[in-house]
């Protein structure tokens, strides 16, 4: 008895630390995309807004990335659908004796780095448009026919293995069947065989979607002067971000778990099909579906309950304006600052109230940097070293009332180097 | 019965690499004949099937439906139709749309193939179940509506494999008379496979038995029961107790041998006359059913003792040890009399010689 509790807290103290890990980063990031302040970030919070999802929508490199991305998805899903199937079909049906090496070579883009791809699909084109003399606009430096091609090489593998996987539960004597009832080949790969494949076409098409559109090591390289909602990402990093970059990851992530839904949704319900044969009467079997599903699926149920959340939030942002509660807050900023003002800076001059820091640095800095570190971060740090190194005369008096005399001492003090030559 | 389209098979050898499947096949199937192959799992009748069906091609020999080569034409435009094995229904299809499916193929429009579909139905007793999906038909419905589809075709050769040996044991009597009704209606020819003899007898005009690629008989069902014309034969059609021996003598069609429980006379096989000769290594093969307890009578005398007893209903079974040690079964019908006795207990069995068969020693089925 006593083993099985502790093992059971042990599992459950599993649990959430495995699901912690893996969805604490959505659920933090998603936070920061309501929080209005300037950085991504959940702890100090400010106000709830939906600014961040008006900056996003008036970002247009970000949106002219997300739309190639989806230009680009699009020619993905077809070109891998088709390669996928064509040697699904090849491999299961046409050919078994070739299986062996045609797989292999079919499957090694999935084995080869996603940047090795990128980089040879540019030079090959590159080097193919040398070759045949083609201007710069031409279609060899087109960034998104490359990046379709680059990424369907791997894609169109990934449809392969979903398309083998079904066509192996395929009955060949359905195929037999229909030659000897007078059916041509043709008509039977219409009437039969791809009837049996159209879920599997679903699956593959969402799949090389997906795949394709959160492609970044691939297409970094082939999308030369273009860009994808990646590749635009991954520059915004580079430049510094703010909580737009959370409120696209909330809309990534809602549509997500609506497709996980749908997609789910469609698995239970060709499953319940089978099980109950069940297939003519699509009503009734959605009725069917929809209690065996929800009773079976504690996680969609979470997932459903979580999308209804989404909804809710949706409806109150419409009743609901953040410009208020940052009034507010500017107003308790003010205030404090007024209500500590006169405090600290009773024994000084009156003509410093309006710019303490300046010229009283050593009581500034030790006063107002009312957080735990010290006066670094302190935005007037910068501005106060130029006034400190403009009175050289100051010398090491002006060193010691300057900001490093906060925690940090005089280590990161800018003029330190300027002192070593004196 | 109606005249239909015969199909021939002329020295047909089929191999799979070294492996040879079918042996020198010849047969002669007449128009609007039921034939059947029967064979035990392996003998290469579903391979002989394949080949008339057109899904593979003999190494050697040809095939004719209705006189004409059936050699180069594929299977989608031969004048046969094949029910397989697990039936291979179209599982995404209605019931209608299953059986009108030749039709749709042929670019019928829906109206006519529905008309279709509906007159099939009727013919098959399951009248209103069109629009059914294949999975909610019972298993001998499913069977039926495979019947349906393959006769939509119009075929001029049926070719059935195995198609009831899915079926319990009930419904695959009740399917037998019925297969046998429809091939009467339609009159075309119908060749079935099967290892079940049971089948074979009782819905065939004509039996071939199949042994490791060899035809050892083709004959009618009586014929094949009575006059064996091979040990396998008598071994695997029905049960038959076997005494092998030397040939002591031989007058007219009969022929005594010597076997380790005594001289036991029986009829020379058909098919054995005037190869056999005294001397020669035989067999004698006699049915439980002609075996009697009553040890009267005639010649053909075996004592054993009783090992058990079986009571199957309509017939009770015994079985027997010689003194020589070789078992010995005797059928006897139930009259609510006397059985055998307890175990242990001995006695003296005997036979009609008319009734035993006697052919050259060989191979016997292992089942």
């Amino acid at each position: 008895m006593k083993s099985s509790t502790f093992l059971s807290i042990f599992v459950g103290g599993y649990l959430v630390i495995f699901f912690g890990y893996l969805f604490g980063p959505l659920i933090l990031m998603s936070i920061t995309a309501f929080n209005s302040s300037q950085f991504p970030r959940v702890a100090p919070w400010d106000c709830f807004t939906f600014e961040w999802f008006g900056e996003l929508a008036a970002d247009d490199k970000l949106l002219d990335g997300l739309g190639n991305s989806f230009i680009i998805a699009g020619g993905v899903v077809v070109i891998s659908v088709m390669i996928g199937l064509a040697g699904a079909l090849m491999l299961t049906q046409v050919w078994p004796r070739a299986r062996p090496w045609y797989y292999t070579i079919v499957i090694s883009p999935i084995l080869v780095p996603g940047v090795v791809l990128g980089i040879s699909t540019l030079l090959f084109w590159d080097r193919l448009g040398v070759m045949v003399d083609a201007s710069y606009d031409s279609v060899f430096y087109n960034g998104t026919f490359l990046t379709v091609l680059g990424q369907s090489t791997f894609i169109s593998a990934y449809c392969m293995l979903v398309f083998i996987s079904r066509l192996q539960r395929f009955d060949p004597a359905l195929e037999e069947a229909a030659l000897d009832l007078g059916a041509t080949h043709v008509q039977t790969f219409r009437k039969i065989m791809l009837p049996f494949l159209y879920p599997a076409i679903g699956s593959a098409a969402v799949l090389a979607f997906l795949a394709s559109f959160e492609n970044y090591n691939t297409t970094v390289f082939t999308i030369v002067a273009e860009s994808t909602l990646t590749t635009v990402l991954a520059n915004q990093v580079r430049y510094g971000i703010n909580p737009s970059i959370s409120a696209l990851a909330v809309i990534i992530v809602a549509l997500t778990i609506v497709g996980a839904i749908a997609h789910e949704a469609m698995r239970r319900r060709e499953e319940l099909k089978v099980r109950r044969g069940e297939l003519t009467d699509t009503s009734s079997a959605f009725g069917n579906f929809m209690q065996g599903w929800l009773s079976g699926n504690p996680a969609m149920i979470l997932l459903m309950l979580v999308f209804v959340a989404g909804l809710g939030t949706v409806w109150f942002s419409s009743q609901y304006s953040a410009g208020q509660c940052k009034l507010d807050l500017r107003e308790q900023k003010e205030l404090l600052q007024q209500r500590q003002g006169p405090d600290i800076f009773l024994p000084g001059s009156d003509a410093g109230s309006d710019t303490p820091a300046l010229e009283d640095g050593a009581t500034d800095g030790g006063l107002d940097n009312n957080s735990g570190f010290g006066g670094v971060f302190d935005p007037n740090n910068l501005e106060q070293a130029p006034t400190d190194a403009d009175t050289p005369s100051d010398g090491e008096g002006a060193g010691a009332e300057s900001p490093g005399s906060s925690t940090f001492g005089d280590v990161f003090a800018p003029d330190n180097l300027n002192e070593e030559p004196q | 019965m109606s005249a239909g389209v015969g199909v021939d098979l002329k020295d047909v050898w089929i191999r799979f690499g070294e492996f040879v499947a079918v042996r020198e096949a010849n047969v002669a199937i007449e128009g609007g004949e039921f034939f059947s192959f029967l064979g035990p799992s392996g003998c290469g009748k579903t391979t002989i099937l394949r080949a008339v069906s057109g899904f593979l091609d003999p190494s050697e020999g040809t095939i004719s439906i209705g006189g004409a080569n059936m050699a180069g034409i594929g299977p989608n435009k031969r004048p046969t139709a094949l029910i397989f094995q697990n039936l291979a229904l179209f599982p995404l299809m209605t019931v209608w749309e299953n059986i009108a499916f030749a039709m749709e193929v042929q670019g019928a429009g829906k109206k006519e193939r529905r008309r279709r579909a509906d007159e099939l139905l009727e013919l098959i007793a399951l009248p209103g179940q069109g629009e059914k999906m294949v999975s909610e038909l019972s298993g001998g419905q499913r069977q039926r509506v495979a019947i349906a589809r393959a006769l939509c075709a119009q075929p001029d050769v049926l070719l059935l494999d195995e198609p009831l040996s899915a079926l319990d044991l009930k419904l695959r009597q009740h399917m037998r008379s019925e297969l046998r009704a429809i091939q009467r209606q339609v009159g075309i020819t119908f060749i079935y496979i099967t290892h079940d003899q049971g089948e074979a007898l009782t819905m065939s005009d004509h039996v071939a038995v199949m042994k490791a690629g060899v035809i050892e008989q083709i004959s009618d069902g009586q014929t094949i029961y009575d006059d064996p014309s091979t040990a396998f034969v008598a071994s695997f059609v029905g049960e038959n107790n076997a005494f092998a021996g030397k040939v002591s003598a031989i007058s007219k069609n009969q022929a005594t041998i010597d076997t380790s429980v005594g001289k036991l006379r029986g009829r020379i096989a058909t098919a054995a006359r005037g190869t056999i000769n005294k001397g020669d290594e035989a067999m004698i093969f006699v049915r439980p059913e002609a075996v009697s307890m009553s040890g009267t009578g005639t010649s053909n005398k075996i004592k054993a003792r009783v090992r058990t007893e079986e009571f199957e209903g309509a017939v009770y079974n015994v079985f027997l040890n010689t003194e020589s040690g070789e078992a010995v079964k005797l059928s006897a019908v139930n009259q609510g009399g006397a059985r055998a006795g307890s175990p242990g207990t001995e006695m003296t069995l005997s036979f009609n010689a008319a009734q035993a068969v006697v052919l050259p020693r060989g191979e016997l089925a292992s089942e």
